[in-house]
């Protein structure tokens, strides 16, 4: 067996499969947005997450500039307890209110921020008063249905 | 009648426990002598020439087409939806985290791990192995220890170079056969596979099943029947008893690592 054709077959088998690697990792994945160590989170309150899942992106006009980090129940005032990982480059006013929107009609739920005007921005651990709910759809149909059923009541 | 049944199924149990015993101290020393396989890496190499390098054809070829496939079939259910700019979604999840890993490992089974376990029974059945020993060379060390690491090293290898492919052949048929929007076919893809939770997975489970293939494919052919008979019996063993402990370990190690993903 001629041992440096051998070789050569083998190194470049290796190469093959480092670059595959590769293009696994550069061109198919992308690495988890926001490491721990460069974020803040902020905690905001919902009412309804409607079908909000952790991981979800947040979204600042359109652009992602976080995670949602977790998502709890506040047994004392009966709300979603939401904690956003926000990466440490975007700074957002106090006053930023949060709202649960969908992409598209049926799309994933993602967290978007409306900056405020507030000069103090939010810190580590900061809340996010000003919140909007997710729109849940049978209560849409229904405020529509009972719409239209006021409309054609006879006065 | 009843009494010999009774004795064969006692038998054949003290045969299984004898074999499962045996086969875990000869993983113990395949581990205790593979400082023999990085000393002298050039056994190792020559290994990775047969298991590895030999093995790129089928791979290669058999992900384009798993790939192509994904394309074709993914795209006829998505476009029901309007949503075939996720079509580069579904390519790629569905490679990287089970069928890169899970199908080339079965491709590695029935290409490397047969032959590996047909050449070292037939080393046994022509006393080659017995003939080391006589001159102070230990088989495992000399053997097996060099087949195991490459074997565990190229399947890695192996299952990226599917996915790649597969996600190659995926471009292939969704975008210039079928005309999916290129940009969304490749960003779609990009903002939904993660490094970690997808790609890392898929990497440690073909490492996992590169260890279990090839342990059992080197068991098998130590353990065979020194016939030719024997030899060819072992050899089955090792495809069927390999595919199915990688289908087994791909449930468990899919329960433990995408539990918490929606």
């Amino acid at each position: 067996m001629n041992k440096t054709v051998l070789d050569l077959w083998v190194g470049l088998f290796v190469i093959a499969g480092i670059a595959a690697l590769l293009f696994l990792a550069l061109k198919v994945g992308s690495a988890s947005a926001v490491k721990a160590s460069n974020s803040y989170e902020v905690i905001a309150r919902f009412d309804n997450i409607g079908g909000l899942k952790p991981r979800a992106p947040v979204k600042s006009a359109g652009v992602v500039v976080g995670r949602v980090a977790d998502i709890g129940f506040d047994n004392e005032t009966y709300e979603a307890a939401v904690t956003l990982r926000l990466d440490k480059r975007y700074a957002f006013p106090k006053d930023t209110s949060a709202a649960i929107m969908t992409s598209g009609l049926l799309g994933e739920q993602y967290v978007g921020l409306e900056a405020g005007g507030d000069d103090q921005m939010l810190k580590d651990q900061d809340r996010i008063f000003l919140t909007q709910s997710a729109v849940v759809l049978e209560n849409l149909i229904g405020q529509f249905i009972y719409g239209k059923a006021q409309e054609g009541a006879p006065q | 009648m009843l009494r010999q049944s009774i004795e064969n199924l006692g038998n054949r149990t003290i045969q299984g426990v004898w074999r499962i015993g045996f086969a875990a101290r000869f993983f113990l020393a395949v581990l205790l002598h593979s400082g023999t396989a990085f000393r002298r890496f050039g056994l190792t190499i020559r290994e990775m020439y047969f298991t590895g390098v030999l093995s790129l054809i089928i791979i290669l070829v058999s992900g384009l087409f798993v790939g192509m496939v994904l394309g074709l079939q993914g795209y006829e259910t998505l476009q029901r939806f309007g949503s075939e700019s996720t079509l580069g979604t579904l390519v790629a999840l569905s490679l990287v985290r089970e069928l890169g890993p899970v199908v080339a490992a079965l491709l590695f089974a029935s290409r490397a791990g047969s032959a590996i376990t047909a050449e070292i029974g037939l080393m046994k059945a022509t006393e080659q192995l017995s003939a080391m020993e006589m001159m102070a060379v230990d088989p495992i060390a000399r053997v097996v220890a060099p087949r195991f690491w490459a074997g565990v090293i190229s399947m890695p290898l192996l299952a990226a170079l599917f996915s790649a492919m597969g996600i190659f052949g995926g471009y292939l048929v969704g975008v210039q056969l079928i005309g999916v929007d290129e940009g969304a076919f490749w960003s779609q893809m990009k903002s939904s596979v993660d490094f970690e939770q997808d790609i890392m997975n898929g990497v440690i489970k073909s490492v996992v099943f590169g260890i279990a293939i090839t342990a059992i494919a080197l068991f098998e052919g130590y353990d065979a029947p020194p016939t030719a008979e024997g030899v060819s019996g072992a050899t089955t063993r090792t495809v069927v008893t390999s595919s199915l402990v990688v289908l087994a370990l791909d449930f468990v190690l899919t329960a433990f690592m995408f539990r918490g993903i929606s």
